[in-house]
């Protein structure tokens, strides 16, 4: 699945930043037909966790009223220097991963 | 329309809106309290204080597949005073709970931005579970006019 | 309260002085020399002047704005080889941010080779076929659209200019008589909304005038990015008129129009509109 992660490009360390991800997903929530009156079946982003540097720092549960195409920021403490590790598993099973280096500083 | 410019008219930069009553009245009401039981599995009876969470969502969704949300808890965010989760409820989709989103003391500041799917006009409600066992919400009234999930559309 | 007759109310009570009025001045339009414009060159305002502040700062947000997901993929697809020879885009194109800027500015256009007019799809297909020798993208294919995203921004900001002389001129007179042609149950025409009720609500949403300098646009409705062909088709299905297949003449015809009738707009794809 394409996916965006935005980190700042720099940050210091003991700072609050901002951390945002968007990922490409139909999000399909089970209640809407085909064109000939079959139900689609349910398919979204059911859970999703962000690791920096192995330690979880953020973790969402996610259902049908989550939008199409879903985009979360949130926002964490800096420490060191590091990968930011997303990953993520549909309905369907499939599973996503995407993952970005933080640089801290002091 | 006629609604539309009474809403904007009293709303102003208020992030919560209390909808006049002909509209509420219309809404099935499903609203999160304690003895709801989404609410219930979550709080397991514990008393629900209102303040703290602020969930900001726009007056009137362009569409409701896709309505920005915004909820901020106002904690320190310590090691010994931190947002556990936030618990989006919604009081009309067919998919009652929305999402939960997991903190702790490392995430520094308690707030999340994501975008949401409305199935009409309703009441938001997002629930706060706190380090300390309590429980905080807030709430946000949005006007929908094209609804996820139920209006077929395209 | 809230019946059906009292949502009906508000439409009826401007359609009807609205649809004499429109009358009048499409009437009026339909009279005067082809190149004169319904809407003058100073006055052109694109769609995203008539969405929400909510929708225009999505749009603004190059981060969060879920079409770049699709300019992301087109990227990525503009890399990759196909056909028996393996070329990719990059092979002939290098880097499309030097190659393709402003590209997308001067579609529809005339195809010397063919003598027929293609949009920018129309060019990726026959870059697909004759020159990568691959099979050609499905038509709303999620390649096409995405290649097609990511070649349209790279032309981001640049304004529109299309010729609509030579061999294009035939196509340009029948894409502005499809333009001023009454269709559907409804019978409307393009102009009756988008030009003599642009900026005026109908039901929660402004009427634009209707301009392509955003596509392909990621539409809230559509929970997807999509093509201005896609979007003509909700517009036809809106006054309850026969949807044209994709690819069908009289959408290119009227690409062209709708392109020259926007002349010197910035482009901003990828858009997003409610």
């Amino acid at each position: 699945m394409t996916a965006r992660i935005q980190l700042p490009a720099q940050s210091r360390r003991g700072e609050v930043i901002e951390v945002r991800i968007l990922i490409q997903h139909d999000m399909e929530t089970g209640f809407r037909f085909d064109d000939v009156g079959k139900p689609i079946p349910r398919n979204v982003i059911n859970a999703l966790s962000c690791h920096y540097n192995g330690v979880e720092v953020f973790r969402a549960d996610m259902s049908s009223g989550i939008a199409a195409n879903p985009y979360l920021q949130f926002y964490t403490v800096a420490e060191a220097s590091g990968d930011f590790v997303f990953t993520w598993v549909d309905d369907e099973g499939r599973q996503d991963t995407e993952r970005q280096r933080l640089n801290v500083v002091g | 329309m006629k609604r539309r410019r009474f809403v904007a008219g009293v709303a102003g930069a208020a992030a919560t809106l209390a909808l006049p009553g002909v509209v509420r009245a219309q809404v099935p009401l499903a609203p999160a309290s304690t003895l709801d039981p989404l609410i219930w599995v979550v709080t397991r009876g514990e008393l629900i204080r209102r303040g703290r969470v602020t969930l900001e969502m726009p007056q009137l969704a362009d569409n409701g597949n896709s309505v920005a949300m915004r909820v901020l808890v106002d904690s320190p965010m310590t090691a010994a005073e931190y947002v556990r989760a936030i618990h989006l409820f919604s009081d009309r989709n067919p998919q009652r709970n929305m999402a939960v989103f997991y903190l702790g003391p490392r995430a520094g500041r308690a707030e999340i931005v994501s975008r949401v799917r409305l199935a009409g006009s309703q009441r938001v409600t997002a629930l706060a579970e706190m380090s300390d066992g309590t429980f905080w919400s807030g709430f946000n009234d949005v006007i929908v006019t094209l609804s996820a999930c139920i209006d077929s559309l395209d | 309260m809230w019946s059906a007759e009292r949502r009906l109310r508000p439409l009826r009570s401007w359609l009807v002085p609205a649809a004499c009025c429109a009358l009048l001045q499409v009437t009026g339009i339909a009279g005067v020399a082809s190149q004169e414009r319904a809407i003058a060159l100073e006055k052109l305002q694109s769609g995203r002047v008539f969405q929400s502040e909510e929708v225009r700062a999505l749009q603004a947000d190059d981060f969060a704005n879920p079409g770049m997901l699709w300019v992301e993929k087109g990227e990525k697809l503009w890399n990759e080889t196909a056909g028996a020879d393996k070329r990719s885009c990059a092979t002939c194109h290098a880097d499309a941010s030097v190659s393709m800027k402003g590209a997308a500015t001067r579609y529809p256009q005339m195809d010397g080779a063919s003598g027929r007019l293609l949009n920018l799809e129309g060019r990726m297909q026959q870059c697909r076929v004759e020159r990568q020798k691959a099979p050609p993208f499905r038509y709303g294919a999620d390649e096409l659209l995405s290649v097609s995203a990511y070649v349209s921004h790279q032309s981001r900001g640049q304004p529109v200019k299309v010729d609509i002389e030579g061999g294009a001129k035939k196509h340009f007179d029948a894409g502005r008589a499809f333009y001023y042609e009454r269709r559907g149950q409804m019978n409307l025409s393009c102009a009756h909304c988008h030009e003599a009720n642009q900026g005026r609500t109908l039901f929660a949403e402004k009427i634009s005038q209707g301009h392509s300098v955003a596509y392909p646009i990621y539409r809230l409705e559509w929970q997807s990015a999509g093509s201005l062909q896609r979007r003509m088709r909700s517009c036809l299905s809106g006054v309850r008129a026969e949807l044209l297949p994709y690819g069908a003449q009289q959408y290119l015809d009227l690409e062209l129009f709708l392109a020259w009738r926007a002349q010197g707009l910035p482009f901003e794809a990828p858009g997003v509109r409610r």
